[in-house]
């Protein structure tokens, strides 16, 4: 398995109390899969996927990346290990420009040309965006399309990326899901994970995970879990959720 | 000149070899090289030390540089410099100071710039400090500025001092008339256990004047920096000021925002914000394969370009 959670479980202390975030979560991936993590709002996707980069760290259970424990391991070491990470809210730099982002994506020097390739990939004309600053003068979808950008340019083994749909334009929708079908073309066994709430994502997967109130409620390839959301409340609302926490 | 301060020359001024258009070199307080042109007369002054510097009326794309090399240690020295830039010109000035240190005496150049520009002048003005040396001198430079600017002229300011000079207390004046418009981009970082002030006094004087001054810094260990910007309205007319400031380590900053208005018609603005680097920044950079340490100076760079 390239990629396995055991027995991963979260929680914290805030003014609530005691908060028990993910229980005991346990999923595999294997090499050459496109796995997409779906279920409602705040059950506990991005945590997953923060936890899988090393964003943050378990409060108990183990992750296993290519036969080894990472869960000691910092963002760094994953991320050189061949970990990547989209998140869902796109982070701004001031004075940092698209192709500095892009060169420390990829590790290395890129062509001008090599550049414009990953921009045109995600829908962003190449001379418009190339060296424009990542600040707040970009809009939330162009944020969100230079984030997956700098995925193609790092190319890893796994990339996780949390909600990638949001914000882009129902027009664009489709090309986003030819990057992710590119992607899983050009790298060699290489995984995809996406969160995502969008059905047309959902069609294309090799499998489902439905997470709902930190746990994971179904685990089973596309055709049989897709069936199952459709039109069903697949999970737990929100408000189930919090009468689980009272 | 010797290598060292052939070095400090390329640090400061970009130079390689001997510029363009008009030029004064000063290297541990002696000339090193002049060239006036048909158009910009550098002449030094009778009853002080420095040089005046008149550029015609109506001259278009030329430049004048003006580096200033310190490399023996314990010299101090204050230089006077004034500016008389005619109507109409469009001129890029490069001024910077460079000191390596490597004795046990402070060094100090005090640069006392006056620029005083005519009618629908636009001036570019590129000044770069650095310092560098390992010996326990300090390096000071402690540079004024006075910008008289007459009506519907221009002036950008470009300021920089990102490495190794020890002591900075920097004061700028300017006095605009109707229609000037005054842009001011400050960058700084401090290390060490270095101190940096630096002082802004801005008058918009006539109907339609209007600044815009921009600092943005990095105080990292011990250092220390004061921004300081007034900006006074008296007339209908148009001032930002911004400050926009990193702090690391140990480091401390204290910015002082001040606006006066004495004109109904007169908008100003002030921005301040302070902050350690947002621990998202580090995070995304770090899931890039970077080490928090390589995150950081990337953030920085950034920040300062
Ligand atoms: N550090 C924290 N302290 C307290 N609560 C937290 C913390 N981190 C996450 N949570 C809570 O854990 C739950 C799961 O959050 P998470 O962001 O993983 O949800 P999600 O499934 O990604 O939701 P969405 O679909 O809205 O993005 C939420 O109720 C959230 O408020
Ligand atoms: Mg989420």
């Amino acid at each position: 398995m390239m990629l396995e959670l055991r027995n991963i479980r979260y929680d914290v202390d805030d003014d609530a109390g005691h908060v028990d975030i993910l229980k005991d979560v346990s999923f595999a991936i294997g090499e050459g899969r496109f796995v997409v993590i779906t279920g409602p709002n705040g059950g506990g996707k991005s945590t997953i996927a923060k936890l899988i980069a090393g964003v943050t760290k378990p409060t108990g259970g183990s992750i296993f990346f290519d036969g080894q424990d990472i869960t000691p391991l910092d963002i760094t070491a994953r991320a050189r290990l061949g970990i990547s990470y989209a998140l869902q809210q796109p982070v701004r730099f001031k004075g940092i420009q698209v192709i500095d982002l892009l060169r420390i994506a990829a590790g290395r020097e890129l062509t001008a040309a090599e550049s414009c390739d990953y921009l045109s990939r995600v829908g962003l004309c190449a001379r418009d965006y190339i060296f424009r600053e990542v600040n707040a003068s970009l809009s939330g979808g162009e944020l969100k399309r230079i984030e997956i950008a700098t995925i193609l340019a790092r190319g890893t083994k796994l990339s996780v990326f949390d909600e990638p749909e949001a914000g882009i334009d129902l027009w664009s929708f489709q090309s986003l899901i030819r990057v992710f079908e590119q992607m899983r073309a050009s790298i060699e066994g290489g995984s995809i994970l996406v969160i995502s709430h969008q059905e047309r994502i959902l069609e294309i997967a090799d499998e489902i995970i439905v997470v709902s109130g930190g746990g994971i409620s179904m685990h089973g390839p596309k055709d049989e879990v897709l069936p199952k959301l459709i039109g069903t409340p697949s999970a737990l609302t929100g408000c189930d959720r919090l009468q689980e926490r009272s | 000149m010797d290598t060292i301060q052939k070095r400090i020359l390329r640090e400061v001024a970009d130079l390689h070899t001997v510029p363009e258009g008009a030029y004064n070199i000063r290297a541990n307080g002696e000339s090193a090289g002049r060239r006036s042109t048909a158009n910009i007369e550098i002449t030094s002054k009778e009853n002080a030390s420095g040089i005046d510097i008149r550029i015609k009326p109506g001259t278009k794309h030329e430049s004048v540089h003006i580096p200033v090399v310190l490399s023996e240690s314990g010299l101090k020295e204050t230089v006077y410099n004034d500016f008389y830039i005619g109507e109409d010109c469009d001129v890029v000035i490069v001024a910077g100071c460079g000191i390596s240190n490597c004795g046990s005496q402070d060094s100090e150049h005090d640069g006392i710039h006056r620029f005083f520009i005519g009618r629908r002048a636009k001036v570019r003005y590129v000044e770069k400090h650095y310092g560098e040396g390992d010996g326990a001198g300090k390096r000071i430079l402690n540079p004024g500025t006075e910008v008289y600017m007459q009506e519907d002229s221009a002036m950008e300011m470009e300021m920089v001092q990102i490495r190794g000079v020890d002591s900075t207390e920097r004061m700028t004046t300017a006095e605009l008339a109707a229609g000037a418009r005054l842009i001011v981009k400050e960058r700084l970082m401090t290390h060490g256990k270095q101190s940096a002030v630096s002082v802004y006094k801005v008058s918009l004087n006539g109907e339609g004047a209007s600044a815009d001054v921009v600092s943005r810094s990095v105080a990292r260990d011990e250092s220390y920096q004061k921004f300081d910007a007034c900006v006074t309205g008296n007339a209908p007319c148009h001032g930002h000021t911004e400050c926009d400031s990193i702090i690391m380590d140990r480091g401390r900053i204290l910015a002082v925002p001040q606006l006066e208005a004495n004109d109904t018609g007169a908008e100003l603005i002030h921005e301040a914000a302070i902050g350690k680097i947002a621990g998202e920044q580090l995070v995304k950079l770090m899931t890039m394969g970077l080490t928090e340490a390589e995150a950081e100076e990337q953030i920085i760079n950034g920040f300062l370009k």
